[in-house]
């Protein structure tokens, strides 16, 4: 027994003893998502060169348990100084009262501007009127298509409108040995292109100041009726076990049209090799009608500054940093992360890339989600859940979308007993 | 001759304070938040919780996901529970027979998975299912079968994580029957092969019978262990794909942890000590009807 | 009677090399250069033989960091909780008092309560005393277990009367008898014990992965996972990372491991 005392003893000041590093430099601690923040440490020495007084610590987290990490943090209080947070997340630190405003940061910047970013993007970092988070790389969804199999149904170009949309896949299926295969690829699990779909057709997904669930609404419904009539017509397919691998399922023309993000350009890229090289392309999504351009999500990270940190000019001096259009298209260089801002994307490395275009322009129409804490459980647990049920044919499009208003509406049922209350 | 009643007490207190304090009054918290609306505005502040009486339970009957999570565990516990004891019984009948030499060596070997972090092996076995550089397809092709994208398939992610389950937990049964087969009397044997028996028969009608209470202990820490499924498919495939493999710990621990509707979740967790309370009181009377 | 030999040796032979399999591959990918693993067929021997993994895992990604917390937090709940279990165990076993048996089936039947069931309110509990994302934080919930109590109890039953009863007569005190008598006696169940928590707070993933925010305050399994979040395409050195998670685990079985197999047979002649 004592000799296990002992060591623990041994052991307890051996671990403390290593943590001080002795000099006096103001150390920011910086927590970042998933890769980025290998790549991040390839940009620090730089900044560390030109304070020489400060000295950045960079966490990765990973994404998968990056939320409950985060929260988990606030909760006990050990915030760090300066987080990467994706924008969809920012109302929930908000809500926990844990993020810096940084209205009066940027009013005194000279290098960090509203107009040096889309507007769609930067909005999605102001909650009631207040500014918590600098866009720091951006994403959004388009239409990844092969250009061969339009071709072949006539189109010569990607589709504009929703009828086009719905024309060219028809005729996709009608292509002789396309029976068993697809025109587009809508998963029910990727909640993403129904939300869209929605805030095409001008719904507000959720109404009374978010304090109720809209998908009922006449608007909503006509997007989701819409997306479902794809699947009741074996245009896009049910399950999504089918698409083990949707590299592959592209590669072999089991779909030609897919919405998805920047992440995947160079997955397609490795997989779509040789001959089928110039056989897709990406192009911003079709709108309504012919006189609306289709909008997208306004995806992307931001970075946030906690308000307990003791370090905010620094954090604040790294961040316009980090903003800087040169080291954005540095850290686009190294990780491939679309720049927030505009100014990066005049160089020859973005402009120069066909499949990047379509980002660009779909950057110019993106909207933002309804911006409050229970969104992400809304769409993860509810949304996808219903959208399933309506495609699988479990329930009417009708049925489906009462149920969700139901279930929304009780999630939401503590917001508005707080909005009461305030 | 003193008497020192205080005595007991002094050894006691540490030990039961410890338990009490950070067990026995977080159960009795958790079934009080279970009628709680707490969630992520009431970590900011505790005043915004509500009572709500049994909402979170009847909000769990229609709650798809929930119900999801309760089959797969289901699933997961009915095929892998027996399939482990039979091959653990197996396994410790093998290493009782009186041919067998170096039979500490295959126990220890058997054992090992027991013991190693099931995080670091279930790094292995998300490698060996991978569907291009696998060994398990790999070897599955000597036999004409196509790769399987085990961990990508909703069909087949809960019986690849079953499968390295049972792999994971054999041996410590096992080690249980070996001892329970130890306490049978040698001379039933030698009874019943001067009566003719062969060696089904033996094992029909003395082994089993004999490892009765062996069995029900068995069943019932393996039905325990096996409900509170979570690291295997945390690791492996995040409950996916298609909330395939999603348990109910997980999906207590993504509505308390990643959503932080911990009255929820606390809710989830009762229902799954019900459960398990019930699952042990069945076996108890599986096991004890037939001889009464 | 050679073929059924025969038969049975084949038999445990295949379970002993299925059961091997998934250790000797991690092995031996994780002497592979990055890469080499992902082939096919697959290989079971390096073909270049390499300690970069290892290099990368204590160097740039300092796991040995996590190594150190896990060993001093696994040595302290253990240091503690045997402590804290023998003594129970000893008052359960050999003192009258009123309520005993009743403190003592429901200490027993409550072990069928899911910890899960405990994490939310220890988690909020600890939060408000300000000691979560310490080390307090995963060694208080560890610091008494119910198991650990029983098992003591029972191997302490078996410690005759006539022993305590003499040294009370010498005059000893409660914990003197304790400290010199039932804690030599019951040394082999100690052990057994010690191993046990030792293993179980060594694999312990949900609690820690919880209660300990900051990546230099990781326990191996944690800081395991965490890397798999972002080198999930590096199988090579995530093999290194499990071998170094699991070689302590390994290494005190085969040492220990007649105490161990020794109690689950304890543990499981009633339960």
């Amino acid at each position: 027994m004592n000799r296990f005392l002992s060591s623990s003893i041994l052991l307890i000041l051996f671990t403390f003893g290593c943590g001080g590093s002795g000099d006096d430099k103001i150390v920011i601690d910086f927590w970042t998502l998933g890769a980025e923040g290998e790549y991040i440490l390839e940009l620090i020495p730089a900044f560390e060169k030109e304070n020489p007084g400060i000295e950045v610590n960079v966490q990765q987290i990973p994404w998968t348990a990056a939320q409950e990490k985060l929260i988990t943090a606030v909760a006990s209080d050990n915030t760090p100084d300066l987080c990467q947070l994706g924008n969809t997340w920012i109302p929930q630190f908000v809500a926990l009262n844990s993020l810096e405003i940084l209205d009066e940061y940027v009013s005194s910047s000279d290098q960090i501007k509203k107009e040096n970013y889309f507007d769609g993007i930067w909005s999605t970092n102001i909650i009631e009127n207040k500014l918590y988070g600098i866009p720091w790389y951006i994403d959004t969804r388009v239409l990844f298509y092969r250009t061969d199999v339009l071709a072949e149904a006539g189109l010569n170009h990607p589709p504009q409108t929703w009828e086009e949309l719905y024309d060219v896949s028809k005729k996709i299926k009608e292509i002789p040995g396309k029976k068993d295969k697809y025109a587009i690829y809508l998963p029910a699990n990727e909640w993403a292109s129904f939300v869209i779909f929605g805030l095409q057709a001008g719904s507000t997904i959720l109404k009374n100041n978010n304090r109720y669930g809209n998908f009922s609404g006449s608007k909503f419904k006509k997007a989701f009726e819409f997306l479902v009539k794809f699947h009741k017509q074996g245009l896009a397919p049910i399950g999504i076990s089918q698409v083990t691998n949707v590299y592959q399922a592209f590669k072999d023309e089991y779909f030609a049209m897919y919405i998805s993000g920047p992440w995947n350009i160079n997955e397609f890229k490795k997989w779509m090799t040789e001959d089928l090289k110039d056989k897709w392309m990406t192009a911003p999504l079709p709108g309504p009608d012919e006189n609306t351009q289709g909008v997208s999500l306004a995806g992307g990270s931001s970075l946030v500054m906690f308000n307990n940190s003791e370090k905010k000019i620094e954090t604040w001096k790294f961040i316009e940093f980090l903003s800087r259009p040169s080291i954005q298209l540095n850290f686009y260089k190294l990780v491939n992360s679309l720049p927030a801002v505009k100014d990066a994307w005049n160089d020859s490395t973005l402009a120069g890339d066909k499949y990047i275009h379509a980002f660009y322009k779909q950057f110019h129409h993106v909207a933002a989600t309804p911006k409050i804490p229970e969104w992400e459980r809304i769409v993860f647990s509810k949304l996808q859940q219903y959208a399933e049920f309506a495609v699988r044919g479990t329930m009417t499009t009708d049925e489906a979308l009462k149920a969700l208003d139901e279930d929304v509406n009780n999630i939401l049922e503590k917001r508005r007993w707080l909005l009461e209350n305030e | 001759m003193r008497i020192r009643y205080s005595a007991p007490y002094l050894f006691l207190t540490p030990a039961l304070t410890a338990i009490f304090v950070f067990f026995f009054i977080p159960v009795i918290a958790a079934f009080v938040i279970s009628f709680t609306d707490f969630d992520i505005y009431a970590i900011n502040n505790f005043g915004t919780a509500r009572f709500i009486g049994f909402d979170n339970y009847k909000a769990l009957i229609n709650d798809q996901l929930f119900w999801t999570s309760l089959k797969n565990t289901f699933y997961f516990v009915i095929a892998a529970g027996p399939l482990s004891i039979a091959i653990s019984l197996g396994a410790a009948i093998l290493l009782s027979s009186k041919l067998v030499r170096l039979k500490p060596l295959f126990r220890l070997t058997y054992f090992l998975p027991v013991v190693t972090t099931l995080v670091a092996v279930a790094i292995v076995w998300r490698f060996i299912y991978h569907p291009r550089f696998g060994i398990l397809n790999y070897f599955l092709e000597f036999f004409g079968i196509n790769p399987i994208d085990w961990l990508g398939d909703p069909n087949w992610a809960m019986p690849a994580i079953i499968l390295m389950a049972v792999w994971k937990n054999f041996g410590y049964n096992m080690i249980i029957f070996i001892a329970g087969l130890q306490n049978i009397p040698e001379d039933l044997y030698e009874a019943a092969t001067i009566d003719g028996a062969n060696g089904w028969q033996k094992f029909k009608k003395i082994t089993l019978p004999m490892l009765a209470p062996t069995t029900l202990f068995i069943s019932i820490i393996t039905m325990i262990g096996f409900f509170q499924l979570f690291a295997e498919p945390y690791v492996m495939t995040q409950g996916g794909p298609l909330n395939s493999t999603l348990s109910i710990v997980q999906y207590m621990y993504q509505e308390g942890f990643r959503w932080w509707n911990m009255g929820y979740s606390a809710a989830i967790a009762f229902v799954l000590f019900l459960i398990i309370f019930t699952g042990t009181l069945i076996q108890f009377k599986l096991q004890k009807s037939p001889e009464a | 009677m050679l073929s059924k030999k025969v038969i049975l040796y084949f038999i445990l032979i295949t379970g002993g090399i299925i059961t091997l399999a998934p250790f000797v591959w991690m092995l031996s990918a994780s002497f592979m250069y990055d890469g080499h693993a992902n082939v096919y067929p697959p290989r079971f021997i390096p073909d270049i033989f390499t300690l970069t993994q290892y290099e990368v895992l204590f160097q740039r990604l300092d796991i040995g960091k996590n190594f150190i917390n896990s060993l001093f937090l696994s040595i302290t709940v253990t240091a503690v909780s045997l402590f804290f279990n023998s003594m129970a165990g000893f008052a359960f076993a050999k003192y009258r008092f009123k309520g005993k048996n009743k403190l003592f089936n429901l200490l027993l039947s409550s072990m069928i309560i899911p910890a899960q069931v405990t994490m939310l309110p220890l988690f909020l509990m600890l939060k408000s005393v300000g000691l979560i994302n310490t080390y307090m934080a995963v060694i208080i919930p560890g610091m008494a277990n119910i198991f650990g109590i029983f098992l003591i109890r029972q191997y302490v039953l078996s410690i005759p009367d006539s022993l305590i009863e003499s040294a009370k007569i010498d005059g000893a005190s409660d914990f003197r008898i304790y400290r010199s008598i039932i804690l030599p006696l019951a040394m082999p169940i100690l052990v057994t014990l010690a191993i046990f928590t030792f293993m179980g707070t060594w694999n312990d993933f949900l609690w820690p992965l919880i209660a300990l925010t900051d990546n230099s305050m990781y326990t191996m399994p944690v800081a395991l996972a965490n890397l798999m979040g972002e080198h999930s395409k590096d199988p090579e050195l995530m093999m290194a990372g499990s071998v170094v998670t699991i070689i302590p685990v390994i290494i005190v079985f085969l040492a220990l491991q007649k105490y161990y197999i020794k109690g689950i047979m304890m543990g499981s002649v009633k339960g």
